[in-house]
C-alpha cells in the first residue's frame, strides 16, 4: 500500500508526463461539462431573464419550481435520463445510453436550473434599477430582457461558473447514464471513484488535483476578467 | 414631409406639431390611504419652459411620472396634443445610465427609439456634441461626473425626438458650472421647439429658465402664472408663503 506521499508524487509524475489516459479523461470531462453548460446557458439565460421581466399567471410557482430544481439530486436526474434512454424507454431508439451525449443531457438538466435561478435573481435586481429608465426610453419587454442580459453580463458570468462547477463536480448522474466505460464515457469524477475503489490512488489523486486546478483556474480567470471589465463599465 | 429624425440634432417641431395644451384634469392618486395627487388640474402651454415648484411631497415628481405613463392615476385624465403622444422624454433627478460607454448609452437609446441603424452613429455624434461630451464618448458613462451624467441623460432623452421633455430636478446637488451647462442645454432644447417641464426647488433657476410657473402643494395645483408674475406677485397664499421661505406643512 503506497503512502499518501508516494501517491502524490506518482500523481505529479502522471500529470507532468502528460499521461495519455489521464489527458483523455480530462478532455472528455471538459467536453461533456462545457457542452452541458453551453446548452444550459442557452436555456437558462433567456428563461431566467423572462421570469424576471414578464408577469404572467403561474410565474410565482415557476420561480419556486426553478429554485427548488437547483437542489435536484444528480442520481435522480441520472435515473430519469437512464429510464428515458434505456432500451425500453421512450427515447431508447436513439441508442444514447452510455454515450457522452447522454451525459451531456443529464448534466444540462442539472445545470439549467442553477443558471436559470441565478439569472432570474440577477436580472430582477437590475430591473428594479433600470425599469423606469428603459420604459421612458420606449423599450418594450423584449428590449428590456436584452438590455438587462447585456448589462448584467459580468454578474451572469458568476452564474455560468456556478453551473460549470456543478457540472465538473457531478458524479452520480454521469455514472448512471455514462456507465464509466474506459475510453468512451469515463470522466474525471467517475474515474476518481473507480480508481479509489480499486486502490489506484495515484491516478485518483492525479485526477483530483487536475479537477481542483481546473476549477481554480476557471474561477480565477473569470473573476479577474469580471473585475477588470466590471470596473470599466460600472464606474 | 421630411423625416424629423434627420433634422440635426433633433427637431421636435419638424414633425408639424401644432401648439396646443397639455391638460391634466382632476388627477387623483392615493397610496396606503394617503392622497398623493388630490384632483390635480393644470393646462400647460405646449411650448416653452414650464417650471413646477412646490414643497416636498407636493406631487411634482409624481405628476411627471403620471404624464410619462410610468404611474397610473386612480382617476382623472391627461390630454396631450396628438403629435406629443409617444414622444415624451423624462429625465430623473438621479439618472440611471447603462453600464456602457457614453456613446453606447446613446446608441442604445436610439435603438430603443427605433431609429434606423444607418442613422444611429451620426445621431450619436450630434447628441454627444450637443451635451459637450464628444471627447469623453468612450468613457464608461458611470465614470463621468454628476453633471456630465445628467447632461448625457438629457440628450439620451432626446433620442426619440420628444415633443415634451420633462426634467425632475436636473441640477439638484450639482455645482454652479454643471448647473450652467445643463441650463444652457435646456434652453437650447426649448429653443428648438420642444415643450420643457422642469421640476425644481431652485427659484433662481425658475427665473433663468421658465416662461411660466405652476405651483403645487398637497397634490393640487394652486396656480399657474407667468414667471414674472409668480416671482413678484404670486396669486395663491401658499405660493406667497413658499416664496417667503415659510414652511408649508
Amino acid at each position: 500500500m503506497p503512502t499518501l506521499a508516494d501517491s502524490f508524487m506518482t500523481a505529479l509524475g502522471l500529470i507532468s508526463s502528460a499521461d495519455p489516459d489521464l489527458l483523455e479523461i480530462v478532455g472528455l470531462s471538459l467536453r461533456v461539462s462545457l457542452t452541458a453548460v453551453l446548452i444550459a446557458t442557452l436555456v437558462g439565460l433567456p428563461l431566467g431573464a423572462g421570469l424576471a421581466v414578464f408577469r404572467f399567471r403561474g410565474r410565482g410557482a415557476l420561480v419556486v419550481l426553478v429554485n427548488a430544481l437547483m437542489g435536484l439530486p444528480p442520481v435522480v436526474v441520472g435515473l430519469m435520463v437512464y429510464l428515458v434512454f434505456s432500451a425500453s424507454g421512450p427515447l431508447g431508439v436513439f441508442g444514447l445510453l452510455y454515450t457522452p451525449t447522454a451525459m451531456i443531457i443529464a448534466q444540462s438538466i442539472l445545470v439549467a436550473p442553477i443558471i436559470t435561478a441565478l439569472t432570474r435573481s440577477t436580472i430582477s435586481d437590475l430591473l428594479g434599477e433600470y425599469d423606469d429608465t428603459l420604459r421612458v426610453l420606449g423599450a418594450n419587454r423584449w428590449d428590456v430582457v436584452g438590455t438587462l442580459l447585456w448589462d448584467a453580463r459580468f454578474s451572469l458570468a458568476t452564474a455560468l461558473l456556478a453551473g460549470l462547477g456543478r457540472a465538473l463536480a457531478e458524479v452520480g448522474a454521469v455514472m448512471l447514464v455514462g456507465g464509466n466505460i474506459d475510453h468512451v464515457t469515463r470522466v474525471m469524477t467517475t474515474a476518481i471513484a473507480l480508481e479509489t475503489s480499486r486502490g489506484a490512488l495515484p491516478m485518483a489523486l492525479g485526477l483530483g488535483m487536475i479537477l481542483l486546478a481546473l476549477t481554480l483556474i476557471l474561477n480565477a480567470v473569470v473573476i479577474a476578467l469580471r473585475s477588470r471589465l466590471e470596473a470599466y463599465a460600472h464606474g | 414631409m421630411a423625416d424629423p429624425r434627420q433634422v440635426i440634432p433633433f427637431s421636435p417641431r419638424a414633425s408639424g406639431a401644432k401648439p396646443a395644451e397639455i391638460t391634466l384634469d382632476k388627477l387623483s392618486l392615493k397610496r396606503r390611504g394617503l392622497g398623493l395627487l388630490n384632483g390635480l388640474s393644470l393646462s400647460l402651454p405646449a411650448e416653452g419652459v414650464t417650471a413646477i415648484v412646490g414643497p416636498n411631497g407636493a406631487g411634482k415628481s409624481l405628476a411627471l411620472r403620471v404624464i410619462a405613463g410610468l404611474t397610473d392615476a386612480d382617476s382623472g385624465r391627461i390630454a396631450l396634443p396628438h403629435a406629443m403622444r409617444g414622444r415624451i422624454g423624462l429625465v430623473f433627478q438621479r439618472p440611471i445610465l447603462l453600464r456602457r460607454s457614453a456613446r453606447a448609452n446613446l446608441i442604445h437609446a436610439l435603438k430603443l427609439a427605433r431609429i434606423p441603424r444607418s442613422e444611429r452613429v451620426a445621431r450619436t455624434i450630434e447628441l454627444l456634441a450637443l451635451c459637450g461630451l464628444t471627447e469623453k464618448s468612450d468613457r464608461p458613462a458611470r465614470h463621468l461626473s454628476g453633471g456630465e451624467q445628467q447632461r448625457l441623460a438629457i440628450v439620451r432623452a432626446l433620442a426619440a425626438n420628444p415633443l415634451l421633455l420633462m426634467l425632475d430636478e436636473p441640477t439638484a446637488h450639482l455645482d454652479p458650472q454643471s448647473t450652467h451647462a445643463i441650463e444652457t442645454l435646456i434652453l437650447r432644447i426649448a429653443a428648438q421647439g420642444a415643450k420643457v417641464i422642469l421640476v425644481t426647488h431652485d427659484i433662481g433657476q425658475v427665473d433663468r429658465l421658465a416662461d411660466d410657473v405652476a405651483f403645487l402643494h398637497q397634490g393640487k395645483a394652486h396656480e399657474l402664472t407667468a414667471k414674472s408674475q409668480f416671482l413678484s406677485r404670486p396669486n395663491s397664499p401658499a405660493a406667497r408663503a413658499y416664496l417667503d421661505g415659510k414652511l408649508l406643512l
